[in-house]
């Protein structure tokens, strides 16, 4: 079952740089998906299109049904709510615990007290931060953050989780534990995750499909199991020899 | 039920982001009360002119003296005469015995010296009190029109220019208030403006994780209404207090008791009401203004 339906879409701005160029995809329900690309390549255009923050300028971007280039500014919440997104610098409100900034998200949306709390302590208890629920973010480790980011974005259940670089600011080892639980919620709930990367090292591990997107277009779409050559490593290889 | 908990959510939010926001609250609410201050002494300055203008306006009278020889008959055909003119709101008659007990009573000097004439050499007198300024001329230009009367006076000219420039004081003050209740609007819009900015990741977030707009905006729209009532405490509590004195010790009238002042109640609650509601109104629309930039993309 499709989840995101992409054709021919554009993303040109106002000052005529082409972000975007006749971008077509698709992406069933249930999929964990890369996408990677060089700095300006048009992947963090493309990641921020299926959440809305930038609209397509031609073409249609579709997610979980709703037209994204439609869909009105004060509908926008109405997507937002199907999904959660993960930053690189997590966004967390430095003034909230950790129990609230993750509450936070279902308190907007007004459901009540009862049906908040045993939610957001399941989406902490995912994350493995059971133990600092009354931490402030300042009082945590950047891989604790990234997790904090996470545990929001998934505390309603949502069909798709967008990644925007969720490993961009931390080490190999913190990383490896972000991704075993993005796998993890992939897995058990059947969301659809898409996280753009730099990191290549990340996507061969991990053995997922990858859209690589440079300047502006679809390169390739490479399929689930495969490898992704790293420019850098063949340099340092040839080095070497 | 959602609703309910969304407006109670806000309201709550709202009160932690003022005391969060302690220093830039605190620059809204002395922005308000400052201004607030201004509006309060451009109400009491509107209002008593006006009050002054009305009792002047009430005051105006022409002033006609009868011929010396002037006959019963002819005293009885002019006051026949005013009571159907529609100017004329009402009249005193004054006999020239009546004007000299009078002076006799006011001043022993003038009352024997009056004492001196055989006959009484004084004249006459009617005062006609007009129903408006602009009957002024006209009643007294009719008046003059009898063969016996002497004179019919106001203050030709005198009186319509002061009341002229009552009118245009009063326009003034109420300008000034209009003007200052724009200026309100926006320092506390600037203001919230920079509350907004450093809370623009808290917006950012809200929006993502798919709050509505409206959602957005509530507790942002009362934290503006909060921001208007704390601002206009202190300026009602000026006027209650202030105009009270000021209308204590002056006695309620400046130099002559035809310059009276607005009695302080009910007028210093309702000026207080004004206050209250510019002050939160203006709040809130500051908030709602500001806060509607980061809403759209």
């Amino acid at each position: 079952m499709k989840l995101i339906k992409v054709e021919h879409a554009y993303k040109i701005y106002k000052n005529g740089t082409t972000a975007i160029a006749d971008l077509s995809v698709t992406i069933d329900k249930g999929e964990f998906v890369f996408v990677i690309g060089p700095t300006g390549s048009g992947k963090s255009t493309f990641i921020k299109m299926l959440y809305r923050e930038e609209k397509p300028t031609k073409g249609s971007v579709i997610v979980g049904g709703i037209d994204v280039a439609k869909l009105r500014n004060s509908k926008v919440y109405k997507l937002r709510r199907k999904l959660g997104v993960v930053f690189q610098d997590y966004k967390l409100l430095p003034k909230l615990t950790v129990y609230e900034n993750v509450a936070f998200a279902l308190e907007n949306l007004g459901l009540p007290n009862s049906e908040i709390r045993p939610k957001v302590l399941k989406a902490i208890e995912s994350v493995g931060l059971k133990e600092k629920t009354r931490n402030l973010p300042n009082e945590l480790s950047g891989g604790e953050q990234q997790r904090v980011a996470i545990a929001r974005a998934i505390v309603n259940d949502p069909k798709l989780l967008i990644c925007d670089e969720p490993t961009g600011n931390l080490d190999a080892d913190t990383s490896a534990e972000i991704m075993n639980i993005l796998e993890r919620i992939n897995q058990e709930s059947e969301t659809t995750i898409i996280m753009a990367t730099h990191d290549r090292d990340i996507v061969n591990r991990m053995k997922k499909r990858v859209l690589v997107i440079e300047n502006g277009v679809l390169v390739s779409d490479i399929k689930k199991g495969s490898y992704v050559v790293n420019e850098s490593d063949k340099d340092s290889k040839k080095k070497h020899s | 039920m959602r609703a309910i908990r969304i407006l109670r959510r806000s309201i709550r939010d709202s009160f932690k982001s003022i005391f969060r926001n302690f220093s830039l609250s605190m620059a809204s609410i002395i922005c308000t009360t400052i201004t607030l201050i201004l509006v309060a002494i451009s109400l009491f300055l509107s209002y008593n002119v006006r009050q002054i203008t009305t009792t002047l306006e009430h005051e105006l009278t022409v002033v006609v003296y009868l011929d010396f020889d002037v006959t019963e008959e002819q005293k009885i055909r002019i006051e026949n005469d005013l009571k159907t003119m529609s100017t004329v709101e009402d009249y005193t008659m004054k006999s020239k015995e009546e004007w000299k007990s009078e002076i006799g009573r006011e001043s022993e000097v003038f009352g024997s010296a009056l004492k001196i004439f055989e006959e009484n050499p004084l004249y006459d007198s009617i005062i006609v009190k007009v129903k408006n300024v602009d009957d002024l001329k006209e009643t007294a230009e009719k008046l003059r029109t009898y063969d016996f009367v002497d004179s019919a006076e106001y203050g030709e000219g005198m009186v319509e220019s002061i009341i002229n420039i009552f009118d245009i004081i009063s326009l003034g003050t109420i300008s000034i208030v209009i003007a200052l209740v724009v200026v309100t609007a926006f320092l506390i819009s600037n203001t919230i403006k920079l509350t907004i900015f450093s809370r623009k990741t808290q917006i950012e977030i809200k929006r993502l994780v798919g709050a509505s707009n409206v959602a957005i905006k509530l507790p942002f729209i009362f934290e503006g209404f909060t921001l208007g009532v704390f601002g206009s405490i202190l300026p009602i509590l000026l006027s209650i207090y202030g105009y009270t004195l000021l209308y204590n010790v002056t006695g309620g009238y400046i130099s002559t008791k035809v310059i009276t002042l607005v009695e302080p109640f009910p007028f210093v609650f309702i000026v207080s009401l004004f206050l209250l509601v510019i002050g939160s109104i203006v709040g809130m629309i500051g908030s709602w203004l500001s806060v509607r930039k980061h809403l759209k993309i």
